[in-house]
């Protein structure tokens, strides 16, 4: 039995082995991908295009602008001299957000009561929007409690009314300040080994079908298990490799903490490779051509992507939805890789995760075993 | 699962074989038996459902209706016995091309279950008889067609499989290379292996023990090559070399003492009446018509017209009974 699944594995190594572009294909698209998710997928939004309009024209206006200008997160292109201007820099795309600050705002202030400020955004892209609403929220906020206090220092013998201030003290845990390429480096880990080791198996079989030799395999007296094994067992081999290189590129170039214990993600690791393996295998054995299982492919792994709480919360998804997701052996995975990089928590936690995907796993590669019956029709 | 009722002489017996693939019938009611060590001819067009039948033989289809045993055994109830039993080559050779040429031995030695003591043994015949003999680490994507073809035989009977099975084994390989390849089938024969294969070289049929004439999943006769060359094919067979076969065929179609007209290549050959006339009868009309005659004469029937004719009696038969 073991004779026969190493004479495969041995066969399946030359034959990556003799592939002069074998290398490149495995270490190049990975580490470019690990760079452009590194440096191109943020939460975080900055220098966001904003036009403002202010006809208050006092002290109190400029100081409010001077907060939005002094912030990266908004670049001011452009002081607009009326309704007319601002509306048009936003409809033409010039800017995102727009800030009127209407003729009284200096006044009202002055008297304790509420001085309105109104605030345009471009909803088109409603991430963004939603984002930039509350950083203008906050130096809004910051505005009014530093304006509270002077007026309160103003009014003379401080017998004035007083201004009583929350002071909310964040404190996030895990990711002090809340990177997100903390958050995206490790699940970009998980994605892009997902991704390579579905596309690389579900070719595995079929290509043997294209070129003639299974039809050879299927008249010898293989077991349809030891050839399962013994197709999958390479494609293990360099999923590790694989993730191992872009997990260590992730720390290394990024430098994202690593704090947890290795092991736990080594094992993770192995269960989510099997997991990931099995639906590959079982694309090829499903399959007739490499066309076929490059179309199936793409089928199946965009969806299990979007499934998988990369960035989108599972928790936001409609139930049926949900549902779906415990089918998606990278759901588990992202946890496992996430938890272990960032909370450094151990199997107490992660053995939900861990047993799903070895369940998924042992189903996955069970059904193909059982699918390839070793005949043509 | 031996069936009691197939004796041990008979390597392969076939009852009745049916293969439908939705409405279109591949195979249509085949019997035959192949005796032990014979080698058994599969004759036809392509489509004929040759590749289909040997397929079948070897448990990667299974057949529609009817009964198939190979070495004794029930192929549709047990493929897996059968496997142990049986070599079987196709016309892709089914090499590993990025292998070498030892890469490969190693690799089917191993999944064909060789004992690990016979197996260097085993591979040096193998080497022997392809005449790979110094070009063991040679990729098998830098050899040629003839090398690759006696490659994939050896790769096949590594096993010694007493049932051998060739799907168009000499298809796309030069001539030099089918001679040699038919030597090896020969020497194969004298060890008492059973071959089936099937070939569309007319040729090749004489180096077969049995013919089985098959086309449209019919089988049309099956018999030794001599035998069947003995057949009458009803008339006197006439060669004809000519400027204008086209025009040939018209005028010959339904001539007076004609029974049946087919072009070979570059020439015409044509069944007559057994009467000497019909020779300078049939140069006659052609002269009168100004068709250049540059060979008119009386030949054997080979294969190749016997097939012709019965093809063409059995869809006569059809059509009149269908």
């Amino acid at each position: 039995m073991f004779e026969r699944i190493i004479r495969i594995v041995v066969k399946e190594l030359i034959e990556i082995r003799r592939d002069p572009w074998a290398v490149f294909r495995l270490t190049f698209p990975p580490i470019f991908q690990m760079l452009i998710f590194g440096y191109a997928v943020t939460f975080e939004v900055s220098h966001v295009t904003t036009v403002v309009l202010d006809r208050d024209h006092s002290q109190e206006s400029r100081e409010l602008l001077s907060h939005f200008s002094a912030n990266t997160r908004f670049t001011i292109v452009r002081v607009a001299q009326n309704e007319h201007e601002l509306r048009r820099a936003i409809d033409n795309g010039e800017a995102t957000v727009g800030i009127t600050i209407h003729p009284r705002f200096a006044a009202d202030l002055l008297k304790g009561q509420p001085a309105p400020l109104q605030v345009v955004v471009d909803g088109t892209n409603s991430n963004t929007a939603l984002i930039a609403l509350g950083y203008v929220g906050q130096i809004v906020a910051t505005y009014s409690s530093q304006t509270n206090v002077s007026l309160t220092h103003r009014i003379p013998g401080g017998a004035g009314p007083r201004f009583v201030t929350v002071d909310l003290s964040q404190r996030p845990w895990f990711n002090p300040n809340l990177d997100s390429r903390w958050f995206f480096i490790p699940g970009t880990v998980g994605t892009l080994s997902f991704i390579l080791i579905v596309s690389l198996t579900a070719s595995a079989i079929v290509r043997e079908r294209e070129i003639g030799t299974l039809e050879q395999i299927m008249v010898s007296p293989i077991r349809p298990y030891e050839f399962i094994l013994g197709k999958t067992i390479p494609f293990f081999l360099i999923g590790f490799i694989e993730t191992s290189l872009v997990a260590l590129f992730g720390v290394l170039w990024f430098k994202v903490p690593f704090v947890g214990s290795p092991l736990v993600l080594l094992l993770g690791t192995s269960l989510f490779l099997l997991s990931s393996l099995g639906l590959g295998i079982l694309i090829s054995t499903l399959v007739k051509t490499q066309q076929q299982a490059f179309g199936s492919n793409f089928f199946v792994s965009n969806p299990m992507f979007t499934l998988s709480g990369f960035s989108f919360p599972i928790a936001s998804m409609p139930k049926p939805m949900q549902w779906l997701t415990y089918l998606d052996p990278l759901r588990y995975y992202l946890v496992v890789i996430r938890d272990t990089f960032l909370k450094g928590v151990g199997l107490e936690v992660l053995w939900p995760q861990m047993l799903a995907m070895a369940a998924l796993g042992v189903g996955l590669l069970s059904i193909s075993i059982l699918r390839f019956r070793k005949a043509l029709d | 699962m031996r069936d009691p009722a197939v004796s041990d002489e008979v390597a392969i017996r076939v009852d009745n074989l049916v293969k439908r693939f939705g409405d279109f019938v591949a195979i249509d009611h085949i019997s035959f038996q192949v005796e032990r060590g014979k080698i058994i001819g599969f004759l036809g067009p392509n489509g004929a459902g040759k590749s289909t039948t040997i397929r079948i033989l070897c448990g990667l289809l299974r057949p529609t209706e009817g009964r198939v045993f190979v070495a004794g055994i029930d192929v549709a109830r047990d493929p897996e016995s059968v496997r142990q039993h049986i070599g079987y080559m196709s016309q892709k050779f089914s090499l590993y091309s990025d292998l070498t040429v030892l890469e490969n031995l190693q690799f089917f030695g191993g999944i064909y279950r060789v004992p690990k003591n016979l197996l260097p043994e085993r591979i040096h015949f193998a080497l022997e008889m392809a005449g790979l003999l110094g070009r063991e680490n040679a990729l098998v994507s830098t050899l040629a067609g003839g090398w690759k073809q006696r490659l994939g035989l050896g790769c096949a009977i590594l096993h010694r499989p007493p049932i051998l099975f060739l799907d168009e084994p000499t298809s796309g390989v030069d001539p030099e290379s089918r001679r040699r390849f038919w030597d090896l089938i020969h020497s194969l024969s004298d060890a008492n292996v059973t071959i089936v294969v099937s070939t569309h070289y007319m040729d090749e049929a004489e180096y077969c023990n049995e013919i089985a004439l098959i086309d449209r999943g019919r089988l049309l006769a099956l018999e030794s090559p001599s035998t069947l060359k003995a057949r009458n094919i009803g008339g006197d067979l006439l060669a004809l070399e000519c400027d204008d076969i086209g025009k040939a065929i018209r005028l010959l179609k339904g001539h007076p003492g004609v029974r049946d007209v087919a072009a070979f290549g570059n020439r015409l050959h044509i069944i007559v009446d057994r009467d000497k006339g019909a020779s300078s009868a049939i140069a006659n009309t052609l002269a009168q018509h100004t068709v250049l005659v540059k060979r008119l004469d009386q030949i054997e029937p080979t294969i190749d017209d016997i097939f012709v004719q019965m093809v063409g009696a059995e869809r006569d038969s059809r059509r009149a009974n269908p």
